[in-house]
């Protein structure tokens, strides 16, 4: 029967199968942070279990740490607690830990990619929702809640039924200065953040397939906020490039029976999707939400919806609600809305490839006098290749700060926070009410749009500069 | 987990549609590595900044069935959510739509998500908004919701749950032990794992 690639991936994976039970599938790679293990740790430790496999466990801190004067100790002692309690688990149950400090360390899924740990083919489950950045390899990876993380960590399994299949289809050629953000902040606006709910979504076509490692993790990374439990992209010739001579990645005679295993994970051309969507890549242009939710986002040309234009009753409630706490009124042209801060890094845009985009914008240029920018690589290893490339200098000439790595004020569990009514264009990958500090206004955008609007103070499209003085 | 079986409590109706879980529990109080006391954390935001909020009316005081808008639960797959809720004083949560993960979640810890059709959810917000005191009934035994609005006629709104899931949460079983019974499997699927599939120990 023909299968789809999540199919083949789900179907390589079942230790167990039996009628009316959810099938009991092996977890390839689990990766742990400071955030959603204590409580695991202290389940086993009062079932008296044990990890079943401390080599196929990885942990990092990223969500508490600090971004500025990493070295010292965490100041908040509920935050530094909590990364103590993660590193007395890791030295008991034997995992590795990157720590602050680390060369290894950053957020959790920067790091699994960097290492060579992610690869195509396996199963990868982290205590975090963002954990669909991984399927961008051709993995099923997906984010669990803190009982299952308990449940992988003392059998390396978890039950699981049969995911729906998606394929969200993206083909044509992406007008300059539209990026993989772009591409998912239009395909979550279409669906909706229910959308992909009960689905694993393949993303596939052309416009796809065109793109380097780095946008797809971002494609997949936001799978989440479609509402999909897993995103994936079949691994082809950019992910073995990608791959090859990483600490983690196969050598020698095991990277070609890896390649010749990971050739095949291909949807097979007669595989039946539960559901189709097609995207037309050339028709795509900047896209920012002006909403609380991310599906709330429209192109930036665009204005500020109004309420009354929404016919459903709880709809139009949802929409009032949004430009309440966003402090938006009906009608205002996107590009007019003035942001205090810009955040460039979370596991959505913080790799290279992003600092690189951000920095070509402001290269030579000064941001606005009244805009803070903020930009946080996301880990160890990002921050040292953007020195040796000299962003740090660029960011730091152009007026901004550059930062430590973690997720910083993509959920603001560390110093990194809006104060109340602040309004930011992030880069990161929710746009809730509160989510970058209490009060926080939050506008998701691509790291292109993030630095085109440092440079003019509202938001701004990187195409706008050549007619904005800068 | 404890086994839930049939719950008759007051129901707050939640008239909002993508309550994300930074809303259910914000981040700050994640940084607790306790797995109980996150009451005063629930809703908080709107708790706080929102005089109307339905959890700060008197009359949702005791309530423990929540009835919330579509798409329930997305984002963050923080368990926190689930846990938040039940220190709350909450057994149930009724939707159209959940986010799957705090669905899954919310099966682990022992917190009931019931699914309804939208226009069964709307008919007990308008129901409990009539009569806050009203009692409903939520039976996993039966798989149905009862309530008798103005104390006339029942209602009875049938619902479906996984017959695996419905019985683990009856008999209030966790999964580790469950999945223990079939360690020879595990141990047949590891001794047949490729050779070239990645560990994750330091390499030197």
């Amino acid at each position: 029967m023909p299968k789809t690639l999540a199919e083949k991936v789900y179907d390589a994976h079942v230790v167990r199968s039996a009628d009316g039970e959810p099938d009991l599938l092996y977890i390839d790679l689990h990766l742990v942070h400071e955030v959603t293990s204590p409580q695991a740790f202290d389940g086993l430790r009062a079932a008296g279990r044990t990890v079943r496999r401390p080599d196929l466990t990885m942990a990092t801190e990223d969500h508490n740490v600090p971004t500025l004067d990493i070295l010292s100790p965490i100041a908040d002692p509920v935050s530094r607690a909590q990364i103590e309690a993660l590193r007395k688990n890791t030295r008991e149950f034997g995992i590795r830990l990157a720590p602050m400090g680390d060369r290894d360390q950053g957020i959790v899924h920067v790091i699994g990619p960097q290492l060579g740990l992610t690869q195509p083919g396996m199963t990868i489950v982290c205590g975090d929702s963002h954990t669909s950045t991984h399927g961008a390899f051709g993995a099923l990876a997906f984010g669990i809640g803190t009982s299952e993380v308990e449940h992988v960590l003392a059998t390396q399994t978890l039950p699981q039924y049969r995911p729906k299949q998606m394929a969200v289809t993206v083909d044509g050629e992406l007008p300059p200065g539209v990026s993989a953000k772009d591409v998912i902040l239009a395909v979550i606006a279409r669906i909706g953040t229910g959308g992909g709910q009960g689905h694993v979504i393949e993303y596939r076509g052309s416009a796809i397939e065109k793109l380097s490692m780095e946008a797809r993790m971002t494609i997949c990374n936001m799978s989440i906020e479609a509402g999909a439990k897993a995103g994936l992209i079949a691994p082809d010739q950019t992910t073995f490039d990608f791959l090859q001579g990483r600490p983690h990645a196969p050598q020698g005679a095991d990277w070609d029976a890896a390649v010749a295993y990971w050739t095949t994970l291909q949807t097979d051309e007669d595989a039946v999707f539960d559901r189709e969507v097609h995207i037309d890549a050339s028709l795509l242009t900047p896209y920012v939400t002006w909403g609380t939710n991310p599906g709330q986002g429209l192109p930036l040309t665009g204005s500020v919806p109004d309420p009354a234009d929404f016919a459903d009753e709880d709809e139009r409630r949802d929409v009032e609600q949004a430009l309440a706490y966003m402090g938006l009124t009906a009608g205002t042209p996107l590009r007019e809305i003035k942001v205090d801060t810009v955040f460039v890094g979370s596991c959505t845009n913080g790799r290279i490839e992003d600092l690189r985009v951000a920095a070509e914008l402001l290269r030579g240029k000064h941001i606005d006098p009244d805009t803070r920018m903020l930009v946080v690589p996301g880990s160890v290893g990002v921050k040292a290749q953007a020195e040796a490339e000299g962003l740090d200098r660029v960011f730091l000439d152009a007026g901004a700060e550059w930062r430590g790595a973690g997720c910083s004020m993509c959920l603001g569990m560390n110093p990194d926070q809006l104060k109340p009514g602040e309004r930011s264009a992030s880069t990161s990958n929710r746009n809730f009410q509160g989510r970058q500090g209490k009060g926080g206004r939050t506008h998701l955008v691509s790291p292109s749009v993030a630095a085109a609007t440092a440079l003019t103070g509202k938001l701004t499209a990187p195409a706008d500069l050549t007619t904005v003085e800068v | 987990m404890d086994a839930f079986i049939t719950h008759t409590g007051t129901a707050a109706p939640l008239r909002r549609s993508n309550v994300d879980t930074d809303q259910i529990i914000p981040a700050e109080y994640l940084k607790r590595i306790t797995r109980s006391g996150f009451e005063d954390g629930l809703f908080k935001a709107w708790r706080t900044n929102e005089p109307d909020f339905v959890l700060n009316q008197p009359q949702c005081a005791g309530a423990s069935i929540l009835v919330a808008g579509p798409d329930f639960g997305t984002g963050s797959s923080r368990e926190h959510a689930c846990w938040a809720l039940l220190d709350g004083g909450f057994r149930v949560v009724i939707s159209s739509r959940f986010a799957d993960i705090f669905r899954n979640n919310s099966t682990k810890s022992g917190l009931l998500t019931v699914l309804l059709p939208q226009p069964e959810v709307e008919a007990l917000w308008a129901a409990v908004e009539a009569e806050p005191a009203l009692p409903v009934t939520v039976d996993l035994q039966a798989q149905q919701v009862t309530y008798s609005p103005g104390g006339g006629q029942g209602v009875t709104v049938p619902f479906r749950t996984d017959e695996y899931t419905r019985w683990r949460l009856l008999e209030g079983l966790d999964d580790v032990g469950l999945t223990e019974r079939n360690l020879p499997d595990i141990e047949a699927f590891e001794a047949r794992r490729p050779s070239f599939l990645p560990k994750a120990l330091p390499v030197i």
